[in-house]
């Protein structure tokens, strides 16, 4: 399948898109005056159609999400849109580059979706540390300030956050956009009926908002053309990694993910191998380098038992030693746990702690049976995907590479050692470990 | 003191609920004493018409927010796996010799604080290190010296 093709991203290799003018000389706002000619259902009708789902990582269908929200004269209270730009899943930087490259088209998307779900209030939630995207957003709704047949009498206010993963989950999103602590709430109530302030509210992710434009512009059943069933469409897919040449791919769904890593990516560096994938950002089941051969689409990661989740796709090559990798991905959750749950709050830690046993030689083979044990009692049993998809990416680990892990074992340590890139990474939730009393290294 | 006040109060407007404005008044009250002392909870609850728990309370949530001293510029480096990958321990090492510091420390003249942070969403231009918020991409080691003199020079 298909490969490379720019829908979300069109224009930017000719064209400054960060400037307003630039973007209305490609047609720019267009699809905002033709969606504001439709009524606010028949837009719905054009999104269903288009079959677009999420693009922030559960991929729920956009345009049913939009038509469980009550209309007004269901529901008198003002309705929001709130947009999820807190983009903080390891391996992915999508939204970044959307933001960042083409803020008009992304704004457009708000500017059509507030009209579907009609919402005269949209927040963009966006995370603290991403200062460049928020400085072009920023100018670029400055621009939008001095046309008001644009902006229409809807607001659009920059929310920025403080550092915290959990908060890209919509509920915990809603929570911190509220002035609290950022941890979820309990569904239902879904946002779509009481979400922002109690009302109803539709979350959707960045790119979502930045696809609407062209899906408006050629029509939804024309974008359902591109891609592959259940997955149209195109999407911006974050490569890193060791890869030749890594960065954002805007593909169409169903392109192989040989053809990302091999292709676009362009191959290992150094004349290495690729010992294994993930395929969707740190909380995807991980794949082995010979499993590449499939498409990079919903259905087809499926059967692997695994998802594109935020499309970040993360290649390690031969010298990368798993138990590491578990370490270092379990650290992470650790950390962001928000603390809600038992399961996750102290199954996380208790993850890590094995782990470490495990590459430093000191763990029996019994342990191994404990780390998955440790997994099997944090999923299904949380609140939010957070504990349950950091219990099942690791248990990949183990599933996938156990040989590996009881070579640990038998061997009284790691086999890799300091060759693996991994090896010894100070991660933020370490750092009881990494004690300051000790000298400084010369 | 009343303009920090007075900003509070039109954040306040932009949304459905005071309350939404503790982030973006945490975040001035940071920019303006440095870290998030008793005075500055103090202010920005005043300003917000709430109390300096409840502010803390929030503040303690999060990353970004620091309850205690933090040096006057901050040096992030990304640590998670696609920035690890390709030698982010390597560049955070290197930091702490440039800065004759431990990482999760600050300069004995308080001008830097150096500290591992999670993923800064820019994997695919690793090493990303966060200067004062603002992102550095493909930061090698060697890219090291020159960027502590550049924070030793700015002043
Ligand atoms: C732990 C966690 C982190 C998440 N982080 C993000 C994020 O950074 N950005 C995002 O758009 N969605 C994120 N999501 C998914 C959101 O909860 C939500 O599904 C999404 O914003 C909906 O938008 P969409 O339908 O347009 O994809 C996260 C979910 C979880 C459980
Ligand atoms: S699963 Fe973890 S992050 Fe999610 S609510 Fe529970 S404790 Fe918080
Ligand atoms: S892993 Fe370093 S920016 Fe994502």
């Amino acid at each position: 399948m298909a490969g490379e093709r720019m829908i979300v991203l069109a224009g930017t290799d000719e064209r400054d898109l960060t400037k307003l003018a630039e973007y209305e000389a490609i047609g720019g706002y267009g699809s905002l005056q033709k969606a504001r000619a439709m009524s606010p259902n028949a837009v719905i009708d054009e999104v269903i159609a288009s079959e677009l789902r999420g693009r922030g990582g559960a991929f729920f269908p956009t345009g049913r999400k939009w038509s469980f929200v009550p209309k007004p004269d269901q529901n008198p209270n003002p309705h929001y849109l709130v947009v999820n730009a807190d983009e903080s899943e390891p391996g992915s930087f999508k939204d970044n580059e959307i933001m960042a490259r083409v803020p008009h088209r992304f704004i457009e998307g708000c500017l059509i979706a507030a009209h579907a779900v009609e919402s005269k209030s949209v927040f963009v939630y966006i995370r603290g540390e991403y200062t460049g995207p928020y400085e072009v957003l920023r100018s670029a709704l400055e621009e939008l300030q001095g046309r008001p047949e644009l902006r229409g009498d809807v607001t659009i206010v920059l929310h920025r956050g403080a550092g915290a993963y959990i908060c890209g989950e919509e509920t915990a999103l809603l929570e911190s956009l509220e002035g609290k602590r950022g941890q979820p709430r309990t569904k239902p109530p879904f946002p779509a009926v009481q979400g922002l302030d109690a009302s109803p509210t539709v979350v959707n992710n960045v790119e979502t908002m930045a696809t609407l434009p062209p899906i408006i512009e050629m029509g939804g059943a024309e974008y359902a053309k591109l891609g592959v069933p259940d997955s149209r469409g195109t999407r911006v897919v974050s490569i890193s990694g060791h890869v030749e040449k890594p960065g954002n791919y805007e593909i169409e769904n169903g392109t192989s993910m040989r053809e990302l890593i091999y292709g676009l990516g362009g191959g290992i560096p150094d004349g290495r191998q690729l010992k294994a994938v993930i395929p969707g950002g740190s909380s995807t089941v991980i794949l082995k380098g010979d499993e590449i051969d499939v498409g990079y689409d919903f259905n087809s990661l499926l059967e692997l038992n695994t998802a594109m989740g935020s499309a970040g796709v993360v290649a390690l090559d031969d010298r990368c030693c798993m138990v590491q990798l578990g370490i270092r991905i379990s650290e992470f959750y650790e950390h962001e746990s928000c603390g809600k749950c038992t399961p996750c709050r102290e199954g996380t830690r208790w993850m890590t702690q094995i782990l470490r046993r495990l590459e430093s030689g000191d763990a029996l083979q019994s342990e191994l049976d404990l780390l998955l044990d440790v997994c099997d009692r944090i999923n299904g049993k949380c609140l939010c995907p957070l504990g349950e998809t950091a219990a099942i990416a690791v248990a990949s680990y183990v599933e996938k590479f156990r040989a590996e892990f009881i070579a640990h074992v038998e061997q009284g340590g790691c086999p890799f050692g300091d060759s693996s890139p991994l090896h010894d990474v100070l991660a933020p939730g370490a750092m009881h470990l990494h004690s300051a009393s000790s000298a400084v290294p010369a | 003191m009343s303009t920090y006040y007075d900003e509070v109060q039109e954040i306040k407007t932009q949304y459905p609920n005071w309350r939404s404005a503790t982030l973006p008044a945490l975040r001035l009250a940071q920019e303006r004493h440095g870290h998030l002392s008793a005075e500055a909870l103090r202010e920005c609850a005043d300003a917000l018409g709430t109390t300096p728990a409840f502010c803390e309370a929030v503040a303690s949530f999060y990353d970004m927010l620091h309850l205690d001293p933090v040096g006057r510029h901050m040096v992030e480096v990304c640590t998670n796996v696609s920035c690890a990958l390709v030698g982010a321990q390597q560049v955070l090492e290197r930091f702490e010799e440039e800065l004759g510091i431990r990482a999760g420390e600050t300069s004995a003249d308080g001008e830097v604080t150096l500290r591992p942070i999670e993923c800064l969403g820019g994997c695919g231009w690793a090493t990303v290190v966060s200067i004062d918020h603002h992102y550095r991409t493909h930061v090698k080691p060697d890219d090291v010296p020159a960027i502590v003199q550049e924070l030793r020079n700015g002043g």
